[in-house]
């Protein structure tokens, strides 16, 4: 016969104060062990990314394709007449694959550190108005083919000058005596977004051709149609800066998160880590806009998601969103490909309707708040 | 580790909140800031805990003027209790409490077991260990309060600054706050910790400080021991209202009785 079983409703904290003895002790938000998590997480990544390789319009066998990859990899060769179906593998689906991991795990990581330094739940990389900055000189190039001179150049190019000229202005307008508040960056980029948008619109209506407004509106709602390996570096620069300062800062972050008055006490000047987290942010959303167009919702849900399984600490939510995002968007890049193939869909559109019940999901959780379970 | 604000003065935007504010907090001493709202207190210690850069005169922690130290050495000397605390975040109690060490750590370093012993003191001392695994959203205001204590304990500083540590709490609340404040005022720490804290309710301060400042329209108007500061015309004059000093039955402090001025006009 077995023992009975202990009784579940001993309370476990003989040491609470006699107080707090009616009180229940409620378990803490549920948590996942970081180390596995994240391990499963990058397996899964470099699982997804052969996957992405081996699937798309095209008709390349998935065997066939990973035997390209394979040999683009090992350096072998292949025969002659399987040329373009290797530049299909090698030069298309790859470096689109992996630059979907990178602007992935780049908008996770932004969205996490935006989260905190405006301490809203509904900050994401957009809420700057950088992105739609950057719509306005990559449209430019779409539609009235402006900068036409920098050749395959000119729209990463336009969008990340235009990135930067708008992160000046709302750099200068939020400034103010009592400093960049929270609220102050939310509210002007906000208003900088509506303005920015009211010029694209503007552009889109104004063009002659309706391919190029076509263009122009895949760009908007995102795109990694134009991934190659030049593409590559910089984004993953941007990443590697933006993983490493943050990686650096995610006790400040913590910090910052508890609100500026308790930052100062705890040593962190908040206002100065404010100024350096929104150049970060702003220079990578930038650099990420640039290469993959506007793509919404990796960075407002994946940093919640995060939160949710791994709790509100930075050093675990920096750990585990980059590596979500990077799988997620990995994914959501082959669906965008194959789900109507030949049409490709923009990105946006599926981050949108998978985000869209997440996030509602998500919020109908009773007093979810930034991690909270 | 002594507090010194000398001739401090605030002026934000062209009004002068606080003007040439002098005082002192010695070790081992828990000093109050009294006074109406809007009086110029929370503004006096922002500058304290350095939220906020006086715009005249300087405020001097162990001799050295706590704006001229880094942000860093500032915070390892002095811990704070800000009013306001942002609580979107779904914390646990022990992941608040170990910010407390952040002036203590390097940012590429990991937590290290000095860092894990402090936290688990002052979680002890303020009675709150079996919260470590709580959300401190889900806490009570009195519990909270006493996660925000261990946090700045943890931080192992020679001064403490609080506003109005007992805000939104119970009176039992209000009292068991002060009571471990007093604690570590007096406590073991090589001098004593050095506590300064504003507080609203003049019994509270009357009963628990050593010392207290008076400050009304942004300059000090009163200071010395409790009893000898919360005289009838000062509270006449300063908070508005007439006051029965009474002395407690049991602990022989002043406690005050209050009734509205006479000549006050008042609503119908």
């Amino acid at each position: 016969m077995a023992p009975p079983p202990v009784a579940a409703d001993v309370d476990p904290i003989p040491d609470a104060p006699p107080g707090e003895a009616a009180a229940p002790s409620r378990p803490s938000a549920r948590r996942l062990p970081l180390t596995p998590l994240v391990c499963a997480l990058l397996l899964a990544l470099a699982a997804s990314v052969p996957v992405a390789v081996g699937v798309g319009a095209a008709g390349v066998p998935f065997d066939a394709a990973m035997g390209y990859l394979w040999a683009g990899v090992s350096g072998g060769s292949i025969a002659p007449d399987e040329v373009s179906a290797y530049t299909i593998v090698w030069e298309l689906r790859l470096p689109r694959a992996l630059l979907a991991a990178v602007v992935g795990a780049g908008l996770a990581a932004v969205g996490v550190a935006l989260q905190a330094m405006v301490r809203n739940a509904l900050a994401d990389p957009f809420v700057l108005g950088i992105s739609s900055g950057a719509a306005v000189g990559a449209n430019a190039v779409l539609i009235f083919g402006a900068f036409a001179s920098l050749g395959v150049w000119a729209l990463s190019g336009a969008a990340f000058v235009s990135a930067l000229a708008a992160m000046g202005l709302v750099y200068a307008v939020a400034r103010s005596a009592q400093g960049m508040t929270p609220l102050r960056l939310v509210l002007t980029g906000t208003a900088m977004y509506y303005g920015f948008s009211a010029i694209t619109t503007l552009m889109v209506f104004a063009a002659e051709r309706g391919e190029a407004a076509r263009s122009a509106m895949m760009w908007l709602m995102g795109s990694l149609s134009g991934a190659t390996w030049a593409t590559l570096p910089i984004a993953t620069a941007a990443l590697a800066g933006a993983l490493a300062y943050l990686a650096l800062s995610a006790r400040r972050l913590n910090a910052l998160a508890m609100g500026d008055e308790t930052a100062a006490a705890l040593g962190v000047d908040a206002e100065r880590f404010r100024r350096a987290l929104f150049l970060l942010t702003a220079l990578v959303t930038g650099a990420l806009v640039a290469v993959s167009g506007a793509i919404g919702f990796v960075g407002l849900m994946v940093p919640h998601a995060a939160r949710m399984l791994v709790g509100a600490d930075h050093r675990r939510v920096l750990a585990v969103a980059p590596v979500a995002g990077a799988v997620l968007l990995v994914w959501v890049d082959v669906a965008s490909r194959t789900v109507l193939a030949p049409v490709e869909l923009p990105v946006g559109v599926l981050t949108a309707v998978i985000g869209v019940p997440c996030f509602l999901l998500l919020m109908r959780r009773r007093g979810y708040t930034f991690g909270a379970a | 580790m002594r507090v010194d604000v000398e001739a401090l003065s605030v002026e934000v935007a062209g009004a002068r909140l606080v003007r040439e504010v002098t005082l002192t907090a010695s070790s081992g001493r828990l000093v109050g800031l009294v006074g109406p709202n809007g009086s110029g207190k929370s503004t006096v210690l922002r500058c304290v805990y350095r939220a906020l850069r006086p715009s005249g005169g300087a405020v001097r922690v162990g001799g050295d003027d706590v704006h001229g130290l880094t942000a860093r050495e500032g915070a390892r000397r002095l811990a704070a209790l800000p009013q306001e605390v942002a609580t979107e975040f779904g914390f646990t109690v022990a992941e608040v409490v170990a910010m407390g060490r952040l002036p203590h750590q390097r940012a590429a370093a990991r937590t290290s077991a000095a860092d894990r012993d402090a936290c688990a003191r002052a979680l002890g001392r303020v009675g709150a260990a079996h919260l470590a695994d709580r959300s401190f959203l889900t806490l009570s205001g009195g519990e909270k309060q006493r996660v925000l204590i261990a946090r700045a304990l943890a931080q192992e500083p020679r001064v403490l600054v609080l506003d109005e540590p007992t805000n939104h709490l119970d009176i039992a609340q209000q009292l068991e706050v002060l009571t471990l404040v007093r604690g570590r005022a007096t406590g073991d720490a090589p001098g004593g910790l050095t506590v300064l804290t504003a507080l609203h309710d003049l019994n509270l301060a009357a009963a628990y400080c050593d010392e207290l400042y008076v400050i009304a329209g942004g300059t000090i108007v009163a200071s010395g021991a409790p009893g000898a500061v919360l005289t009838r015309e000062l509270l006449a004059e300063v908070f508005g209202v007439r006051a029965h000093p009474v002395t407690h039955p049991e602990t022989g402090a002043v406690q005050l009785l209050f009734d509205r001025l006479p000549s006050r006009p008042g609503p119908t």
